[in-house]
Formats: C-alpha cells, structure tokens, sequence
C-alpha cells in the first residue's frame, strides 16, 4: 500500500516537474545574494558560510511544502485518499518521503556546489551534506504539519513560516553549528546526534499530529 | 452519574454565573498584591551588592516569565480538552489566554533586556534562555495568527489547538535550558520544594508579586474568556435575557 501511495506521489511530482526545479533556483538565487549585499571577500563568506547555505536551503524547502497537500487538497483527493484508503498515517508518510526525495535531496546535492561559491572549506562539505540531509527530512516531517494546517486557506505562504519556523529552529541551531564546527576542524558528531534524536522525535510524534492537522483542514 | 456537577461548571452559563462574583475579589487581591510587593520590591528592599538598583527589576521579569510559560501550559491543556472531548470552554481559553502569555512574554523579554544592559553590558545575547523564551513568542504570535486566518470559528479553535499542543514541547526547554547548557542567564534562584538562595527581605516582594501577577493574569484571561462567551453565543436565551435585564 505504501509503495502504491509513494509511486502515486512521485508521479504526481513528475508529472509537474518544472515545479521541481523552482527551490534549487530559489537556492541558488538567494545564496548568491549574500557575496553581493555582504561582501564579496572570502574570509568573512568562510566564517558566515554554513549559516547562510543552511537558512537558504530550509527556507527553499519551506517555500516548496505548497505542493504536498495544494493540488490534492484542491481536487478533493486528498479527504478521498484520507476517508478511503484505511491508512491516513501512510498517506501523509509517503507525501512526506515524496516531498524529501524531490526537494529535499536536490537540495541536499547541490548544496557543495553552492558551498564552494561561498568558500566553504573542503573539511566542512561532508558535514554540510550530512546536517542538510537530516535537517531535510526533519522539515519535511515538521512542515507536513504546518501545511496540513493551513492547506484549507487561500493565503499561507507566510503564516505558513510563522508556524514552522519556530518549530525549526533547534535543527538550525544544531545544523549550522555543525557545519561551522566542521570548518574549524572540530569534531561535529555531537551535533548530528542531537539532530537525529529530533528526527527520531519527528518520526515518532509528527505522523499522528499530521493526520490530526489534515483531518481538521478537511473537515 | 456523580460527575454531573462538574460538567454543569464547564457549560459556558455556570461559568458566567461563577464569574459573577469571583472575578471583582480576584481583580482586588491582585491589585494588592502587586502593590504591596512594588512596594517592598522597589522601595523597602535592599539593594543587591553587584547589581545595585537596577536587581529591582527582577520583580516584574520574574513574575511575567513565570506567568509566560503557565500560561502557554494552560493554552496547550485547554486546546487539548477542547480537542479530545470537544468542551466549549476550552478553546474559549485558550484563545482568550494567548494574547495575555503573548503579552507576558513580551514583558519578560523586554524587562530581562532593560536588566542585562547595566548588568551583563549588553540588551541582548543569543543564550539558551532567551532565545528559548523567543521562540515562545513566536509560537503565541503563531497560535494567534494562525487561529485569525479561519473564518470557521471551530475549524479554527482545532487547527490552533494543533499547532499549541505540539509548541508545549518548548516549555520545558525554556525551564531546563539554563541548566542543559552554559548560558549567561542565571540559574533559578528560587524553588518551591528546595532551599531558596534569596534572603527573606527580596523573596518576600517576590512571592508577592508572583503569585500577583499570576492572579492578574488569570482574572484578565476569564474576562476574555467572558467576552469570547458573549460573542459565540450571543444569540442564546439566557445571554439575551442578562443584557436586557
């Protein structure tokens, strides 16, 4: 049944997939903004480089979750999908994994690209890869909720942000100083171990928080 | 059977009835008890040896960051009753409570500033604390907006129910972040079961002005919550025959 619903996810993603590539140039755009408006000069892009690479890429996402719920929600699959198919928590996980694996992941993988823009030193890249790979999935977890939420308005993009953002700002925390621990040469285990234990969290709690929220935008 | 009563207490005509005459003595009580401890708090108390004057404001930061964190656990229990067992009071509360933690949180935040600019030399640091207490305005101003964006009143109380019952999670962050982390923010210096580190002359103003403003707070959240009645059930017999009595 998961497959079903993922295949069905991924499909729908394919078949709109010019959609896909909207984030990737939001990311790019809005990193390559910094050099401009801050300084184009390598040792402070080094120092501020992790930070920046990271809210870039959690805001490209957050701007993306429109399209986890929007079209079904519109259309009235989704309230079928969630009354008929038996299995609500399944229907949201195999939105959440399709919406990870074509904006989270991209994002994820163009990252060291944008990361050498930024001088981001060579030490760092794995931890950036590493943190972004996490944090990504935590905001698709988390953002599942607030799109749930909010899916039933005409207008969410920024109560949207408002909802999760807050929400999100541990894995920023955690993520960026990784990737600026990673820089200096220190250890950075510590902090990809808190960023797991969030997700553990996540993937515990927000599935049932998730249906909850749907359910009430479907009434 | 024997829970009857109880339900009767939570239909929104008892509460009124309750109300009545409970919120007058609470406005009362509070207002002597914040006047009784501004008084001791910034007039008869010793001053603190390092901080000078300026530990005075502690009365006010202390209360209102107490009174922020009760009342987003208030928020969130009540949004979870009405939830589950779908209690018109409920959300009433919580929506009614939201601006008044909001309001607190602001307090705490802006006195905690007005305090760490003579004495930590700086209005604001990125500490554990206060970047914890931050993210709770966010979430009050959050639950608020998002409970505005719906025109369906019910729809709207479950989906800000929602979002207040997963920010809960914050809370004890907040609480245990000064000692979870190295941060610049003190340690509690007061406790309800331990020893406490104040000397009686500042724990007195501080006691009173606590459970004050804690008072305050809950008498303003039920006239609030008076208001919400009115305004969802505005067209029922017996709100219609109090007004026109």
């Amino acid at each position: 049944m998961f497959k079903q619903l993922l295949n069905r996810e991924l499909l729908r993603y394919w078949r709109k997939r010019q959609d896909l590539m909207n984030p990737l140039v939001f990311f790019l755009i809005t990193v390559s903004l910094f050099p401009l408006a801050v300084t184009p000069e390598g040792a402070t892009l080094t120092l501020m480089s992790g930070g920046i690479l990271w809210v870039c890429a959690l805001l490209a996402a957050m701007l993306s979750l429109e399209s986890m719920y929007r079209d079904d929600y519109l259309d009235g699959t989704l309230e079928w999908l969630i009354i008929q198919s038996g299995t609500p928590y399944q229907v949201i996980m195999a939105k959440v994994v399709s919406h990870w694996l074509t904006t989270g992941l991209p994002l994820v993988v163009i990252s060291p690209v944008l990361g050498v823009m930024l001088f981001l030193p060579q030490m760092a890249m794995l931890a950036l890869i590493l943190s972004l790979l996490i944090g990504t999935m935590i905001l698709s977890l988390i953002g599942s909720v607030g799109m749930g939420l909010t899916v039933g308005l005409r207008q969410s993009g920024v109560l949207l942000s408002m909802l999760v953002l807050p929400l999100f700002i541990p894995v920023l925390i955690f993520g960026a100083s990784a990737v600026s621990a990673a820089a200096m040469g220190l250890d950075y285990t510590g902090q990809l171990a808190y960023l797991g234990a969030y997700l553990a969290l996540s993937l515990a709690v927000v599935p049932y928080v998730s249906v909850a929220a749907v359910k009430v935008s479907i009434n | 059977m024997t829970w009857q009563w109880f339900h009767r207490l939570s239909s929104p005509k008892s509460y009124f009835e309750i109300t009545d005459w409970l919120l007058k003595p609470m406005m009362l009580i509070s207002l002597i008890l914040i006047s009784v401890g501004l008084y001791f708090g910034l007039y008869d108390s010793p001053k603190d040896y390092q901080q000078g004057h300026s530990v005075r404001i502690m009365y006010l930061h202390v209360p209102t960051a107490i009174a922020s964190m009760v009342g987003y656990v208030v928020m969130a229990v009540a949004a979870a009753v009405g939830y589950i067992w779908r209690i018109k009071l409920a959300p009433m509360t919580a929506i009614a409570v939201a601006p008044v933690g909001a309001a607190m949180t602001f307090l705490a935040l802006a006195t905690g500033s007005l305090w760490g600019k003579p004495t930590w030399g700086t209005w604001w640091v990125w500490d554990a604390r206060l970047t914890s207490e931050l993210i709770l305005l966010f979430l009050y101003l959050g639950f608020i907006a998002l409970h505005n964006a719906f025109e369906d009143r019910e729809v709207a109380d479950r989906a800000a129910g929602v979002l207040a019952m997963v920010g809960v999670i914050n809370v004890p962050i907040i609480h245990y972040s000064v000692y979870w982390w190295n941060t610049l923010h003190q340690q509690d210096t007061i406790s309800v079961t331990g020893e406490s580190l104040l000397p009686f002359s500042m724990k007195l103003p501080l006691m009173l002005m606590i459970f004050g403003v804690l008072i305050f707070c809950t008498a303003l959240s039920m006239y609030r919550i008076r208001n919400e009645v009115l305004e969802r059930e505005g067209d029922k017999g017996w709100i219609r025959e109090r007004l026109s009595e």
